[in-house]
């Protein structure tokens, strides 16, 4: 067989891109594709598990049957998602316990959302309808990425997510259309989770370092400014129609760009949670690293019956 | 630690009947009662399946992707493998 060098690899690498055949594992690609992958994936399947934790808090305390079922459905669809992205992670090489422990190591992060507290019921309502929301955005735009297995984990989530964004608006929608407390209590989780959520986003364009490569290897299908834009729009009527009040006085439609304009984001705030300052993130990584260690008798109890069982049978 | 990690699984599944079981992910397990399990509530939490394969990975021999040109060349060859390639006569509609 002839030998290609690095350079024709990697242009032919780059035509299959940009004529959108998707690359698969075994498919040759750049080092750089590989690790970009994995931090993006890792990272993603690690915000779906960390963000199963500030749901957990409000199981036990579900106003009703119905939306403690519903509750729980979410979070377990939570733990799927994590599941699939961690097995595309696996497609590139790298093993499961190892992108834990990244995790567990501070080396990777996950969405800084998750840092957030989930103070009262209402904050159930905030997260799915804002914080899912914010996610589908994304994962919405991440079905036609250029990566096999990540996009069809995409593909997935997003089948699966969109109950997660009308439950919490529905949540949202009782509340106010209740007493004054309830209807205090959901602007005040609006107010607390709205700034945060347009974070979610990343940093803006000319901050983002990785956006530019990402485009191209179409790891990444819309800028992180553009995909907020997207989310403003779409939930500022959303908002309004349900009585309630975006805490942004900067806040108002533009005729001309056809879009919302808003206010300017904390950066600092969001440089802050990332860099491991926010309000919960020691609480965050402190739950999962004793979930991995306390659970490790039951995964080798496990993986011995298994092994007993297989030599009872030879 | 590694050696420790249970064994990964590719999980197939038929959505109705009449069908094919199809490739839609893979999971941990640590045998393969528990992959059926995990599979069904990972896989199915919406009925997508009447029935569930599983199969470990390591089992599973794949082509290679470099080899791909010469492998599948004897199929882009054989034009005439396709009913396109013959010429009918007209008034022949169907055929």
């Amino acid at each position: 067989m002839e030998t290609r060098t690095i350079e024709q690899l990697s242009e032919n690498f780059q035509q299959k891109i940009d004529a959108d055949i998707k690359i698969e594992p075994n498919d040759w690609m750049p080092d750089n594709y590989r690790k970009a992958l994995i931090r993006q994936i890792s990272q993603h399947a690690h915000s779906e598990i960390v963000g199963m934790l500030p749901e957990g808090n409000w199981i036990t305390r579900a106003p009703s049957l119905r939306r403690k079922a519903v509750l729980l459905a979410k979070v377990q669809d939570e733990a799927g998602h994590g599941l699939y992205l961690y097995s595309a992670t696996e497609t590139l090489g790298i093993s499961r316990e190892e992108t834990i422990d990244d995790l567990h190591e501070g080396k990777v992060k996950y969405s800084s959302i998750f840092n957030y507290p989930t103070l009262t019921w209402a904050d159930m309502g905030a997260v799915g309808w804002l914080v899912d929301g914010a996610a589908i955005m994304n994962q919405v735009a991440l079905c036609r990425t250029s990566y096999g297995p990540y996009a069809r984990a995409m593909v997935k989530i997003c089948k699966e997510e969109s109950f997660h964004q009308r439950q919490g608006y529905e949540i949202m929608t009782s509340l106010m259309n209740g007493t004054e407390v309830q209807k205090a209590m959901a602007q005040d989780a609006l107010n607390r989770f709205w700034w945060p959520a347009l974070m979610m986003f990343g940093p803006s364009d000319a901050e983002s370092k990785h956006t530019e490569q990402s485009m191209r290897w179409r790891i990444k299908r819309y800028t992180n400014d553009e995909l907020r834009q997207s989310f403003v729009d779409a939930t500022v009527p959303q908002a309004e129609l349900i009585g309630l009040t975006i805490p942004d006085p900067k806040l108002r439609w533009n005729e001309e760009r056809g879009h919302y304009d808003f206010g300017d984001i904390d950066w600092d705030e969001f440089w802050q949670v990332v860099g491991g300052n926010g309000p919960c993130n020691k609480e965050r990584i402190e739950a999962r690293v004793k979930a991995k260690e306390e659970g490790a008798w039951v995964r080798e109890a496990a993986l011995a019956f298994a092994s007993k069982s297989k030599s009872r049978q030879n | 630690m590694s050696s420790n990690e249970w064994p990964l699984w590719e999980v197939f599944i038929r959505s109705k009947q009449g069908l094919n079981h199809k490739h839609v992910g893979s999971l941990r397990a640590p045998d393969a009662a528990m992959a059926l399990q995990n599979a069904r509530d990972v896989y199915t939490r919406r009925s997508e399946g009447v029935s569930i394969w599983v199969m470990q990975s390591a089992l599973i021999t794949a082509s290679d992707p470099k080899e791909s040109g010469p492998m599948f060349e004897p199929a882009d060859s054989k034009v005439y493998r396709h009913p396109t390639f013959y010429d009918l006569p007209d008034g022949i509609e169907h055929m």
